[in-house]
């Protein structure tokens, strides 16, 4: 199989995540919409090392996961925080800092 | 079972061999460590917060991190003492980190920017103290709901986050790295290192924990969206080149690799994957920067974080950004200069005019420094355009005559309280000057830097971005430059004969009277103020010894 396809893949999974940090509500969801963001990237990365025919793409794939994984745990942290001061995850919610 | 008796014959085959020998990397320790050192002392300062009792931690974190720092700036200057700013300047660690001259002076800066702010984060004397013990300007329990019971008895208890210092070091130690950063992957980690320990010192203010806590999450998710678009680019990068490291992808860019593989020939015939890859990644970065399109989270961050941290972000960010952007663009991506200057000539436009003028509606004095660090970025952007090696000295001149002015800034604003704190409405500073003549003029001081007056280090700053910029052919860029200079003027002036000219109100807030700590933060960002302003010679030299990059 070609593996531009994956590329085409990854491309698409990356502007479902871009699209849905932009029009959903619920913190959490934005959040995971990030992490499919991140993991399009892995998936990009892995196809561009099997078409170049080097490792370094597979080596940061893994670094991407490490990176991605210390993100869960700050920003689950930060928005479990905010849910406990104000019972709502939403980020429609949170508007006291404004022009 | 034929297929069973391949496999073993292979095995034993391999193992009748000798076992061949995998070179280990080789890295060189002592040009990295200033890094080292910064890493090191976090993670002491994790043990010492799990292993001190708690009366002593405040005491011993603020030592550790302030001895820490001031042995990195050591190194700092040793390495750069032995040569390694100009003749021995090299890429370290297998190709992933430059030691060269303006990784050397960006990394000095940020030092000394993170030392005062240390000393702004450990300040214990303006809150009233509670239950008999002094608190800082962070949570006594971040995890506690505002207002309720757990935070009750977490005060009670005399809790303290002080695990405000490691978190600073853990960031500075990100924050040395990316401007040094030599290939794509180190400058992800990097960003990713510095950017997490933000996140979360942005969430823990003591006083309107709703607003900082506010500010946290708008600041993770725009960051985290931001560092995603800044990590794809960086894959479509390597799908064109087929490396991440900066010369390698340099040599690309500009046609002079020596080995044109199949696989390479293919992917650099599609110049849709460079031009999308390079956007991609100055988008993660400008947003880093706080340029425009990419600016939102600026003021809300910068309002809603506790203001120690507003100051060291401001000024240390900032710094370390532009480093990563000046790296990026000058080393990589010269032989596509035809392509990024048009687009950073947009950028540093809008920046400048949109900075300059939403500042003048600002009410609220972090806001308004919040815009006002918009439309200096947009002014280190009109250096960073010039592509010339007077471009890179300037805006390291720039970087560090402006770091320390918006940490004093924000230092002082810590002063000026009220019953709920610090007292950040504009309205709320009218007659400062007549009530505490001394904090006014400082503030004044800092808002004349920031207009760019002479005898400040502003002035000198500007002088120099703006004529670097004329000189590398954008001179519409410096008459905007110089319009909107014109505009924030008028409101730092607005501010400062807000403060001198108008009658005090009678609820009026209080200026508190800071420990030495604040004080020296205070008094230190005064005198680099006046001394980069009435004697730049030396720094600006110092800057241009400093301003050629590694390859």
């Amino acid at each position: 199989m070609n593996p531009v396809n994956y590329l085409y893949l990854a491309a698409l999974l990356f502007t479902i995540g871009a699209t849905g940090v932009l029009i959903r509500r619920n913190a959490i969801v934005i959040f995971m919409c990030v992490e499919l963001m991140l993991n399009a990237c892995n998936l990009a990365f892995v196809t561009f090392s099997r078409m170049h025919g080097n490792l370094d793409g597979q080596i940061i794939a893994f670094f991407t996961m490490v990176v991605a994984a210390a993100e869960v745990v700050v920003g689950l942290a930060i928005i479990v925080t905010i849910f406990r001061s104000r019972h709502s995850a939403s980020v429609d919610d949170a508007g006291l800092l404004k022009l | 079972m034929s297929h069973v008796e391949t496999v073993h014959s292979l095995w034993t085959l391999a193992a009748a061999e000798a076992p061949k020998k995998i070179p280990g990397p080789h890295i060189e320790y002592v040009q990295l460590s200033p890094t080292l050192i910064v890493l090191g002392a976090a993670l002491l300062g994790v043990l010492a917060e799990a292993f001190l009792p708690r009366g002593v931690r405040h005491r011993a974190q603020l030592g550790l991190a302030a001895l820490g720092l001031a042995a990195a700036f050591a190194a700092v200057v040793a390495l750069a003492a032995g040569g390694y700013a100009s003749d021995k300047s090299h890429v370290a660690a297998m190709g992933a980190v430059a030691v060269d001259g303006p990784a050397l002076f960006l990394q000095g800066t940020i030092l000394l920017v993170a030392l005062v702010a240390v000393f702004t984060f450990a300040e214990r004397r303006l809150d009233p103290a509670a239950d008999g013990r002094p608190v800082d300007s962070f949570a006594a329990q971040a995890a506690a709901v505002p207002g309720g019971d757990a935070e009750r008895e977490a005060v009670a208890a005399g809790m303290v986050t002080t695990e405000v210092f490691p978190l600073v070091l853990f960031a500075v130690g990100g924050m040395l790295v990316f401007p040094a950063a030599d290939d794509l992957l180190t400058l992800f980690v990097a960003l990713e290192v510095f950017s997490l320990p933000l996140y979360i010192l942005c969430g823990l203010a003591r006083r309107q924990r709703l607003l900082s806590q506010e500010s946290a999450v708008k600041y993770f998710l725009l960051g985290a969206f931001s560092s995603a678009f800044l990590l794809f680019g960086i894959a479509l990068l390597y799908g064109y080149a087929g490396t991440v490291t900066y010369a390698g992808i340099a040599d690309v860019v500009s046609g002079t690799t020596r080995v044109m593989d199949p696989a390479l020939a293919g992917s650099t015939a599609n110049d849709a994957l460079l031009l999308v890859g390079v956007a991609m990644v100055l988008m993660g970065l400008l947003f880093k920067v706080g340029a425009v399109p990419f600016h939102m989270w600026t003021p809300d961050v910068y309002q809603g974080a506790p203001t120690p941290v507003t100051g060291f972000m401001a000024a240390a960010t900032k710094v370390a950004a532009f480093g990563a952007l000046l790296r990026l663009l000058y080393v990589v991506l010269p032989g596509m200069r035809w392509d990024w200057r048009p687009v950073m000539w947009g950028v540093a436009i809008v920046t400048m005019l949109v900075g300059a003028i939403v500042a003048v509606t600002q009410t609220d004095v972090k806001r308004l420094l919040a815009y006002s660090s918009i439309a200096h970025a947009g002014f280190i952007l009109a250096g960073v355009i010039a592509a010339t090696p007077d471009g890179v000295s300037s805006v390291l001149f720039y970087l560090a005559a402006y770091s320390f002015v918006t940490l004093g800034a924000f230092a002082v604003v810590t002063l000026v309280r009220d019953a709920g704190g610090e007292a950040t409405h504009l309205s709320k500073w009218a007659g400062l000057g007549r009530r505490s003549p001394l904090v006014a003029a400082v503030f004044a001081v800092f808002l004349l830097a920031f207009a760019g007056i002479p005898l400040t280090s502003g002035f000198a700053g500007k002088f120099a971005v703006f004529k670097a910029a004329a000189q590398g052919g954008a001179a519409p860029l410096v008459i905007v430059g110089v319009l909107s200079s014109a505009i924030a003027a008028f409101f730092y002036i607005r501010v400062i004969v807000l403060m001198f000219f108008s009658e005090p109100k009678a609820d009026g807030p209080t200026v508190a009277v800071p420990s030495p700590l604040t004080s020296s933060a205070i008094a230190i960002g005064v005198a680099v103020t006046l001394v980069l302003g009435l004697a730049p010679q030396y720094f600006l030299e110092l800057a241009g010894q400093a301003g050629v990059f590694v390859r």
